[in-house]
């Protein structure tokens, strides 16, 4: 051994045999991350899926890919410039956000955490809400129940509940069992898997046989912390203990992502219950603008992802397809940077909220404590020389 | 008039039977609840008339109970949840404080919550650790809930429809050890003319000090009431009924007129309902005031084994104890 060696311990893999096992026979693929396609795939539910689509929507996937990104790096530079005081970037889950997104039909009710902003997006929803959030002048707001995509969720696993409840309420409504039935996705992370609110809403599925898919986006980390620290199995496996089926899918690949989601969705709204659906994928970016991964992932590790790209995956498929030219993406480039145009300037002349506007909606119908408590505010602030109140 | 007597328990019952009746929307869900009726029997029957579908026996998770109500409620249900007793409201606590009484807010009023969260409350019924608390000022100082207790058969009765029929998020505590008491009820009333929750209710009128309590201190602050009489001493006794928010302006009639207040709980001293009428009284009848706010509660020990409860619960004694240091100021 030559002198130094030894006072340089060898850096251990992370990833052991089990949970970190990353794509492998049980994992959905449908195009390579080359993009090459691949015509079918099996689950390790046993399930063959496949997709059958037409260059057009080929290309609005694509398209969906490309203004989801666009979107989120423009929040990113927002932060980076004091106009938001925090931003959770989904660069690197797109694939897996649109597919899911995507297979959702109107009726379908979605329960995201605060990282889905490309689900949102698929729901019709303006992609300034989770940014008028983020900068601090709302905490959401938008209509959960003309949209079907309920409220952005903090706390991380609560919201596997709720979607829980939700299609419970799906089933004494009746409105499960047919081809055009309801079903409730609820997102959640690696990290929220661990929580005893997304164990008890599992329990609370399977019992009641709610029409509801689990849809983890398994980005490897917890902020710092990794796959290993939340999990001894593979986290699609989890399923099995709550008598439902689970399956992985490369979340990198939208084509896959959609697959799975969608029959995962018809699953459970033709009466089959419930069921989890890993998307395997990576964060790119760091957990929010506060972190720095630099402290806890190696930049080869990144690099290594940075070759499963989901967009350029779906760019290549269409070049080598030949379903999609230069002048489509160019077009797709120029539209991407009108809407993140369109967002900025909109963030930007947001006006701060009325400082009396706290004391709304704290309940819907008022109460004796917070009225009174507004209108000392509001005699308060009055009592300042100069002031409009 | 409809005057029926029952106990505070077949009140709740009744109650809860009227609002299945009244709103199909209406659920109930919690443990044991079904078959079983409950480990009190308070919705003893139910599940046999309304369905499994209403009256859900959950699995044994509370955080569950509540969790998966937000999400009947996003829906448009109208859940009722029953925690079995005070001391199991914990695993639910991040939901409630959380996700139930924060939705409206956060959604800009486009999400409501109308739930009820049932809790029997409070000591006094031999019980093992757990099953004994009073864990109503942790609800209080939560803003988006509103909290409420009922100390009779017609509050139980009509408290209960009232609660239901409202869109705000309502913790109510039920006073486990007086489930058994008995008294009339104006089955007549309606749920918007039956005496409205949000107000208190003066019991007893008097003029030289006011007893405030809730719940099943109530039945206690009464009996010294009429204990102190004997003693030629005129006291009021005001029934708070609704703990958040407090209807300050009932007490502080009450107050200005006897210039004394002794608030009583079985809960714990220190940053609770009575630290907070403590300070509006202060606040609102400084001048009005011949002793200051003075306090008979639980101690601030952990709740005890039951074969010292009856030292650790404000009792007839205790209560008279504290009118007395009132009238020594």
């Amino acid at each position: 051994m030559a002198k130094g060696e030894a006072a340089r311990p060898q850096r251990t893999s992370r990833r052991k045999a089990g949970a970190g096992t990353p794509a492998g026979p049980d994992m959905v693929q449908l195009l390579t991350p080359e993009g090459e396609r691949i015509e079918r795939s099996t689950g390790a539910n046993g399930v063959e899926y496949s997709v059958d689509f037409s260059d057009e929507e080929y290309r609005g996937l694509y398209r969906d890919l490309a203004i989801v990104r666009k979107l989120d790096i423009e929040a990113n530079a927002l932060c980076r410039q004091g106009e938001l005081s925090i931003w959770a970037s989904l660069a690197g889950q797109e694939a897996a956000q649109v597919g899911a997104g995507r297979a959702m039909r109107p009726q379908d009710m979605a329960f995201p955490t605060y990282r889905e902003h490309g689900v949102l997006y698929c729901r019709g929803i303006d992609p300034i809400m989770p940014l008028s959030l983020f900068r601090g002048v709302d905490q959401g707001g938008w209509d959960s129940d003309k949209y079907k995509f309920n409220m952005y969720t903090i706390v991380i696993g609560a919201q596997s509940l709720h979607g829980t409840g939700y299609a419970m309420g799906i089933n004494f409504d009746g409105k499960v069992g047919t081809s055009d039935g309801e079903a409730v996705m609820a997102f959640m992370g690696d990290g929220a898997t661990s929580q005893g609110d997304v164990h008890e809403s599992m329990v609370y599925a399977g019992v009641f046989n709610a029409p509801i898919v689990f849809f983890v986006q398994n980005n490897q980390f917890a902020i710092s912390e990794p796959l290993e620290r939340q999990t001894r199995v593979p986290l699609y496996q989890r399923s099995s203990g709550y008598g439902f089926p689970g399956v992985r899918v490369d979340g990198n690949d939208v084509l896959a992502s959609y697959a799975v989601a969608k029959h995962a969705m018809d699953h459970a709204r033709t009466g089959n219950g419930p069921m989890l659906v890993e998307a395997y994928t990576y964060r790119m970016g760091p957990h929010t603008t506060t972190d720095d991964p630099t402290r806890y992932r190696e930049s080869a590790e990144l690099e290594e992802w940075k070759a499963k790209d989901p967009i350029l995956r779906m760019r290549s498929f269409l070049e080598k397809q030949k379903v999609a030219d230069d002048a489509f993406f160019a077009s797709v480039d120029a539209d991407a940077q009108e809407i993140a145009t369109d967002l900025r300037d909109r963030v930007l002349a947001m006006p701060n909220p009325q400082p009396v506007s706290l004391f709304d909606n704290v309940y819907p119908h008022g109460s004796p404590l917070v009225d009174a408590q507004r209108a000392e505010f509001t005699t308060y602030h009055a009592s300042f020389e100069g002031s409009a109140h | 008039m409809a005057i029926e007597t029952m106990t505070i328990g077949k009140a709740i019952t009744a109650g809860l039977r009227k609002a299945l009746e009244n709103d199909p929307r209406v659920l109930l869900m919690g443990e044991d609840i079904g078959k079983l009726g409950g480990v009190f029997r308070i919705t003893d029957g139910l599940q046999k008339d309304f369905g499994e579908n209403r009256v859900i026996d959950s699995p044994l998770a509370e955080a569950g109970i509540v969790g998966t109500c937000v999400g009947l409620a996003i829906r448009g249900f109208r859940p009722v949840v029953e925690i079995q007793f005070d001391g199991f409201v914990y695993p639910a606590y991040d939901q409630i404080v959380c996700q139930v009484a924060k939705m409206h807010y956060r959604s800009r009023g486009n999400v409501k919550i109308p739930m009820v969260i049932r809790i029997p409350f409070g000591g006094g019924i031999g019980a093992v650790e757990h099953h004994s608390e009073s864990p109503e000022g942790y609800f209080a100082h939560t803003a988006g809930l509103k909290v409420i207790s009922v100390a009779t058969p017609s509050d139980a009765y009509w408290g209960i429809q009232q609660a239901v029929a409202s869109d705000d998020p309502i913790v109510f505590f039920e006073p486990k050890r007086r489930y058994y008491e008995k008294g009339e009820v104006d089955t007549s009333l309606t749920v918007a003319t039956a005496p409205a929750m949000h107000r208190a209710r003066v019991l007893r009128e008097g003029t030289d000090a006011t007893l405030i309590a809730y719940g099943p201190m109530v039945r206690t602050a009464l009996d010294a009431a009429n204990a102190a009489a004997e003693d030629g001493r005129s006291i009021e006794v005001i029934d708070l009924r609704s703990i958040s928010p407090i209807d300050i302006a009932t007490v502080t009639a009450s107050v200005r007129k006897t210039g004394r207040a002794v608030v009583v709980h079985e809960a714990p001293s220190e940053v609770s309902v009575s630290s907070e009428l403590a300070a509006r009284i202060t606040e609102e009848c400084f001048y009005s005031l011949e002793a200051p706010v003075l306090r008979v509660t639980g101690y601030d020990t952990p709740y005890p084994a039951a074969r010292v409860e009856e030292e650790y619960l404000p009792d007839l004694d205790r209560v008279l104890d504290g009118v007395d240091r009132a009238f020594g100021w």
